[in-house]
């Protein structure tokens, strides 16, 4: 039934968005781009992409981080114009989507307040993505009191911290804890979300909160040992969805090293292969643990493109909006990594960055 | 030789010439000596300079493993540079000077001193904790090798200076004192010779005018007694009457 109506609504911005998506680099761009000298090639190559001349204006020693921030730029602009022409349900969606960022921004107007720093110059270092019209107005709070006040009235986290966190416990709890319950409960409301939005939407989203959310799981597991966080706080993080929800969390709560992780995961057919380090043991033997989590992380991102790709199989349905934003992050990363090894003269380790077409 | 040269302005004397002696032997001495101690140092610089030449192309490489550490951490986790400085509390790597004696120099040397555990352990929790960690090891390991260059690079310089002092040292005993010493020596020895000549023909010039004189007083008294024996033979004898006895007069 959805197939029939959801053109008249999102039909023009599934077909945008479609068409930003064929922009996205291709492995021939990735090869030509691999294959660069200095920053100022980089920089070439890209502009006969649909980048354009997107670094026209940079003053000459180019930065990475510069590369960075413009191509995120592009992103936000994309976004920007999604956003301003879609009406509800898509419109509340895409807001969902820029809920991660923001709660990443407040979280850092957070730790600027409990350090007494001027939070004002903290602005700029936020995610142009998680940015609210009211985001000025955290800076004003002083202490942590009022600023708890003003994000329960300014943003529309609001839910998230009012169910999770009190105002005293902005004060001595570790930041990343905050953090990632909120993001936990982020997760857990966007999952809830997407449920209500019709079947199609539905069945992508799920499938790719489902995986951010074991990510989450099995990242907050492992980075979690031998640190002071103890393992009733570690169950507290895990958001409640998740294909390893309830039973692999619970095993993963209690877990002390990464061969418990590895068996929880063996349960998971698609997880199966994070931990399948056969191939790669004889080149990072002597990393061990560390090897294994460097990996994983690589793991993980291949992961996520891929299931992001699986959503434009899907028509009338807005995964593939939450889709495009995750590829292009991951194309600009991509970027980035390929600037800095150009930058750095890593030539060895320039193909470790994940193609996405 | 005496007067070429510099010398020191003494008079010319045995006392002094004692004194010199002792100085030059106290400079040899001190000659030899600090020619050991700037081999010493020297032996000990070479060893620095190659240390920190390893040292330096160490650096570069470790400092390159860092820089794309935290190239690798951008990948994952974004940018967490002010997360990790806001939770950074406590300083986990500490670095403590001591000092080391090398043939009395003192060089200033450090010592890395870690504080297990950190701060911002649970920066990245949800995502790329575990290359934060990493990053956070290579750089510690990078600044490491930076606070051991530290150290030699100090010893280095302190040690070229304190080298070229002791040059100097050596130098300036070897061609100035040891050549003015030995030509206050040599020029006390001709002063005393001379003086010895002097002395002498002094003396010779003494004895001969005393022989002379004696010569004359001798002339003298011989002319004396010849001039009395001429009165005696032109006068009578005077005879004391009452000394001589008359001869008995036998009748």
């Amino acid at each position: 039934m959805e197939g029939l109506f959801f053109n008249v609504n999102s039909g023009f911005l599934e077909g945008i968005v479609r068409g930003y998506k064929s922009g996205t680099l291709t492995q021939s761009h990735y090869a030509s781009l691999t294959q660069c000298e200095t920053l100022e090639d980089f920089k070439t190559q890209l502009s006969a992409t649909d980048y354009g001349n997107f670094l026209a204006n940079e003053p000459s020693p180019l930065s990475t981080a510069t590369i960075a921030d413009k191509a995120t730029q592009i992103l936000v602009d994309q976004f920007n114009f999604l956003r301003s022409n879609s009406v509800e349900p898509l419109s509340k969606f895409l807001d969902y989507i820029t809920y991660g960022y923001m709660i990443d921004n407040v979280v850092l107007l957070i730790t600027g307040t409990l350090h007494e720093r001027d939070t004002h110059e903290l602005l700029e270092r936020c995610h142009p993505l998680g940015i609210f019209d009211t985001m000025p107005a955290l800076c004003v709070a002083t202490n942590v009191e009022e600023l708890y006040q003003s994000v329960l009235v300014e943003t529309p986290l609001a839910p998230y911290f009012r169910n999770c966190l009190s105002a005293a416990d902005l004060d001595d709890m570790n930041i990343e804890i905050i953090r990632n319950t909120v993001y936990k409960a982020y997760l857990e409301d966007f999952y809830n979300y997407v449920s209500t939005i019709g079947s199609t939407t539905a069945e992508v989203m799920h499938s790719i909160l489902a995986f951010e959310a074991d990510r989450r799981t099995i990242n907050i597991t492992i980075n979690s040992f031998d640190t002071e966080l103890t393992k009733e706080q570690r169950a507290k993080l895990f958001p409640a969805i998740g294909r390893l929800f309830p039973a692999g969390n619970n095993v993963l709560a209690k877990a002390d090293d990464i061969d418990q992780v590895r068996q929880v995961c063996e349960n998971i057919g698609e997880y199966r292969s994070f931990f399948d380090n056969s191939a790669s043991a004889q080149s990072n033997g002597d990393l061990g643990d560390f090897g294994v989590a460097a990996q994983l992380e690589e793991r993980f991102f291949r992961m996520e493109v891929h299931l992001n790709k699986q959503a434009f199989l899907q028509q009338f349905q807005y995964g593939v909006f939450y889709s495009y934003v995750k590829l292009k992050e991951q194309e600009i990363r991509n970027i980035t990594w390929i600037a800095e090894c150009i930058a750095q003269d890593a030539r060895d380790r320039i193909h470790d960055f994940i193609p996405i077409f | 030789m005496s007067g070429a040269g510099p010398r020191e302005n003494v008079f010319a004397t045995r006392m002094a010439l004692t004194n010199t002696k002792l100085r030059l032997k106290g400079a040899e001495t001190g000659h030899s000596l600090l020619a050991k101690k700037r081999d010493a140092l020297t032996t000990r610089f070479r060893a620095i300079l190659r240390k920190v030449d390893e040292a330096k192309r160490k650096m570069g490489r470790v400092m390159q493993l860092a820089s794309f550490s935290m190239a690798e951490v951008t990948y994952t986790t974004g940018d967490i540079s002010y997360i990790v400085q806001e939770q950074a509390k406590l300083a986990t790597f500490r670095v403590k000077a001591k000092q080391e004696n090398v043939s009395g120099v003192l060089l200033p040397g450090f010592d890395v001193d870690r504080v297990p555990g950190s701060d911002f352990n649970l920066t990245g929790l949800g995502r790329g904790g575990q290359q934060v960690l990493r990053a956070k090891e290579v750089y510690a390991k990078a600044l490491e090798t930076l606070v051991e260059l530290a150290s030699l690079q100090t010893a280095f310089t302190i040690l070229d200076e304190v080298i070229r002092a002791t040059n100097r040292r050596v130098n300036a005993i070897e061609h100035i004192i040891i050549p003015r010493l030995d030509n206050t020596i040599k020029y006390i020895m001709s002063e005393l010779d001379e003086m010895d000549r002097e002395e002498f023909f002094r003396l010779k010039k003494v004895q001969g005018k005393k022989k002379r004189d004696a010569g004359n007083a001798e002339r003298l008294a011989i002319a004396d007694e010849e001039l009395l024996k001429q009165l005696d033979e032109q006068q009578e004898p005077t005879t004391d009457l009452l000394s001589t006895k008359d001869e008995d007069v036998i009748f």
